[in-house]
């Protein structure tokens, strides 16, 4: 037990390593410092105030986006429409954010709230879709997320503006900016939606550890003749599982919206961050404390990347070291299949 | 040196466990030597160790008298070991020659398969040794018998001629068991030897010529098949004496608990399944459906447990209407039911078996308050239940995965039981699992009976209908057509009713 406990801790931090050591590896090869490389990468990301608020900032919708593909994957269900939830999330809240002037302690939670709806019902659908006719998640979460896009993209355009090209600026009581914190970070745009994160990740953790209903979405993803068997309803939790799953995806888009933007604009393509948010679940084995550790990683390297050409690291370089590192750090599988080897090569 | 395997002494430990402790099986050229233990005693462990998957820590293994070192599968293979293995491992999208090929195909000119000469040394093996199968036949569209004749291939393609068994009867039906058996004289006939794992005594009779008995990782004896009996294997095999007339008294029953009336239930290609079924279960006593597969018993039992919906005719428990009620309202009504098939319905496989055994009940208290599961309670609970019931576990918090078919079933039936449903249904329990896991199953049923609950059991063994029921209700082709009281009946009665012949005499229903 205690050996599969260490294993289950040495296998990312080799990935890590071995991630570090094939961009270096790069950058010898094309004739730049490595040295110079990373400490450039490490600066950019925790060299000081400024850019540690720039990572948090960064880390922020991560944290949601891997918490939307992790609750689904645990329920067993893959939500590949995390993309979507968020602009959908992204847009409701902004709207609310221009469209109404209220005290903050009313406005702000509405307007995380509308998001947290606008990316329930983009689960919803899926969800409704696969319980009452099998329709297979994947497919109509891919479909989904053009249909986010380019709605929002209408939305934007047409309706809450007059053929603009962004909305107005949220009011200043629907953001989550912070003037202390600002000013704490050396004028960074990190905001306060770190601490919603963080919630959201304990929250996921009690939810489908703690709770009945937990115990429930956890059955049904492992087994559904055996839940429906016990007395459970696997249709209602299949769609439960993807409303709070999108409710994720949608408040990562509130990240965007009220804390790091403070507006939507026409978007040329997908944002990312809810693809990026399956690479988070799944490098933090679809556990709460395991995506916020991940959303972490992916967000420091992100930023971090920004400063490598400082070093004279061309970007399309440094795209390619954090693509690597981010592979070995996924590729833990091959890590625990030579680790096992070793094992019972000692053995003999 | 006339023993053509010898494992000497072998050791093989777990951690937390010695599954192997200092075994000896010693295999003669030419015989079938059948491996006899209880299911968890350390048979699969020795096996794997002889099939080159695990290492011994202490002992060793001799082929034809030679000391070998078998570090993975394909020495086992070159020293011609082959397993069948109990969980086919076939492609079903191939076809049989190309199963049987696969990792050794005959080439031609080094780059394409010989599929010509493939073909033609198939149906050269299958023919020596009386293995019919069709070479050319997808595996997803042969029976389950003809599959394990593939696998059988597939070693004796790769040039085995010492072959392990592992549970091979466990999915076979009567039919094929008979098969199978004239199959194995056959390959010892042709100079094959054969390693027979199972803990079914009628087989072991039947086809061993020597047995070794092993029980808790530790080697018992060896004997001869012809100077013993099945009462001396079951004892050497549980450790104690099994007795396989169940006792019990006369039953007394009392009220009608379950009574359905008109039942017609479709299966999944909308067929009638069940077909204008009648029947009452009477508190106090166990009612025996016998039949033969596919006569509408599945679907009957899941239209009462609710997990089939029923076309019309009503399903009353304690004169409550019942019908198409959901599965969580009838087990409230007061229904508890062992499934047929334990690992697609009766467990979540990945949840720790303690976790399972509130599978029914964690929304109720104690185990969950306001929504917010209790795990001590619950773990308490399960811990209690284990220790009742003797499920075979490391800790309550182990997956049940990992726990073999016998205690994930003992599992199952304390989870039932200990919920004292007024109808308990228990479909097949005591598929796959050895005399010990039955014995105390049966006494568990009769137990439930004597406390005055109803009691359904569904079998397909005959031998578990005659022992165990208080009335036997014959189903064939949906509807019940006979009831009998087994002290009135024979199991060459029963077996003609199952075909549907009608009873001259007809019984009291």
């Amino acid at each position: 037990m205690s050996s599969n406990k260490f294993i289950n801790l040495l296998v990312p931090i080799i990935s890590l390593l071995l991630g570090l050591i094939a961009g270096a590896i790069i950058m010898v090869g094309f004739g730049y410092n490595a040295v110079e490389g990373f400490k450039a990468l490490w600066n950019g990301a925790f060299g000081d105030i400024y850019f540690i608020g720039e990572t948090v900032r960064q880390i922020t919708p991560y944290i949601f986006s891997g918490l939307a593909v992790a609750f689904a994957f645990r329920t067993g269900l893959f939500n590949i429409g995390v993309e979507g939830q968020v602009i959908v999330g992204w847009l409701a809240a902004v709207w609310v954010g221009v469209a109404f002037d209220l005290p903050m302690i009313v406005h702000l939670p509405l307007a995380i709230a509308a998001a947290a709806i606008a990316g329930a019902i983009w689960g919803f659908i899926p969800g409704l879709l696969k319980a009452k006719l099998r329709v297979h998640e994947v497919i109509v979460t891919i479909m989904l997320n053009y249909t986010a896009l380019y709605i929002a993209n209408h939305l934007v355009r047409n309706v809450i503006t007059d053929k603009g090209d962004r909305t107005e600026s949220i009011s200043s009581s629907a953001s989550l900016k912070s003037q202390w914190l600002m000013e704490f970070t050396q004028y960074s745009t990190m905001h306060m939606g770190i601490i919603l994160a963080l919630i959201a990740a304990v929250f996921m953790w009690f939810y489908l550890e703690k709770t009945t209903k937990g115990f429930e979405l956890r059955a049904v993803g492992f087994n559904q003749h055996a839940s429906k068997y016990a007395g459970m309803n696997v249709e209602k939790n299949i769609i439960l599982a993807m409303v709070i799953s999108g409710a994720f995806g949608g408040l990562a888009g509130a990240m965007e919206g009220l804390g790091t933007f403070g507006y939507m604009s026409v978007q040329s393509g997908f944002t990312n961050i809810g693809f990026d948010g399956i690479a988070v679940a799944l490098l933090g084995g679809n556990t709460a404390l395991g995506v916020v550790l991940a959303a972490g990683l992916f967000g420091s390297l992100k930023v971090g990347a920004l400063n490598m050409p400082v070093a004279g690291v061309p970007t399309e370089l440094v795209d390619i070291i954090v693509a690597l590192i981010i592979f070995f750090v996924a590729s833990g599988y091959i890590i625990r299949w030579f680790l096992s080897r070793m094992k019972r090569r000692e053995n003999k | 040196m006339e023993y053509v395997i010898e494992m000497l002494n072998i050791r093989k430990e777990f951690p937390g466990i010695v599954a192997n402790d200092n075994i000896t099986l010693q295999v003669k050229e030419g015989e079938i030597h059948a491996l006899l233990g209880e299911n968890g005693a350390g048979k699969s462990t020795l096996m794997n160790v002889l099939f080159g998957l695990y290492q011994p820590e202490k002992g060793e293994i001799r082929v034809r008298g030679k000391k070998v070192k078998i570090t993975d599968p394909n020495v086992a293979n070159d020293l011609g070991i082959g397993m069948v293995h109990q969980h086919f491992m076939l492609v079903d999208t191939l076809t049989v020659t190309e199963n049987i090929i696969l990792g050794s195909e005959p080439k031609k000119y080094r780059l394409s398969i010989d599929m010509k000469k493939a073909e033609e040394d198939v149906r050269k093996i299958s023919e020596q040794y009386g293995l019919k199968v069709d070479p050319a036949a997808k595996i997803s569209d042969i029976s389950v018998g003809m599959q394990q004749r593939v696998e059988i291939l597939k070693t004796l393609y790769r040039g085995a001629d010492i072959l392990i068994f592992d549970e091979p009867t466990a999915v076979l039906t009567p039919q094929e068991i008979q098969e199978l058996i004239e199959i194995m004289h056959n390959l010892v006939r042709e100079g094959k030897s054969i390693i027979l794992i199972t803990h079914k005594l009628k087989e072991i009779m039947e086809v061993a010529d020597r047995c070794t008995v092993i029980r808790r990782g530790r080697g018992i004896k060896t004997l001869n098949i012809a100077e013993t009996n099945p009462n001396e294997l079951a004892s050497l095999m549980v450790g104690r004496e099994v007795s396989f007339k169940t006792e019990k008294e006369p039953a007394k029953p009392q009220d009608t608990i379950l009574s359905i009336k008109d039942l017609v239930v479709k299966d999944a290609r909308k067929v009638d399944m069940v077909r204008g079924l009648n029947l009452d279960v009477k508190a106090g006593e166990i009612v025996g459906i016998a039949g033969v597969d596919g006569n509408g018993q599945t679907e009957l039992i899941e239209a009462i447990a609710g997990l089939r919906p029923v076309e019309s005719g009503t399903i009353l428990l304690n004169g409550k209407d019942i019908t198409d009620l959901p599965p969580r309202k009838v087990t409230e009504a007061g229904v508890g039911h062992i499934p047929q098939d334990r690992q697609k319905f009766g467990l979540v496989l990945d949840y720790p078996i303690g976790e399972n055994m509130v599978l029914q009940t964690y929304y109720k208290q104690p185990f969950s308050k306001r929504g917010v599961l209790n795990f001590k309670n619950i773990y308490d609970k399960a811990k209690s239940l284990i220790k009742e019931y003797d499920v075979r576990t490391p800790s309550e918090f182990t997956r049940a995965r990992s726990l073999s078919g016998g205690n994930q079933q003992k599992a199952i039936i304390g989870r039932e039981v200990d919920r004292s449903p007024d109808l308990l249904i228990a479909a097949q329990p005591t598929r796959g699992l050895d005399v010990g896991a039955i014995e105390f199953i049966h006494t568990k049923l009769i137990e439930e009976r004597d406390k005055g609950r109803a009691v359904l059991l569904l079998s397909f063994e005959l031998d578990e209908i005659m022992n165990v029921s208080d009335r036997i209700a014959v189903m064939y082709e949906g509807q019940i057509v006979a009831i009998v009281k087994p002290e009135d009946t024979t199991e060459e009665e029963l077996g003609l009713l199952m075909a549907g012949s009608k009873k001259q005499k007809v019984g009291e229903s």
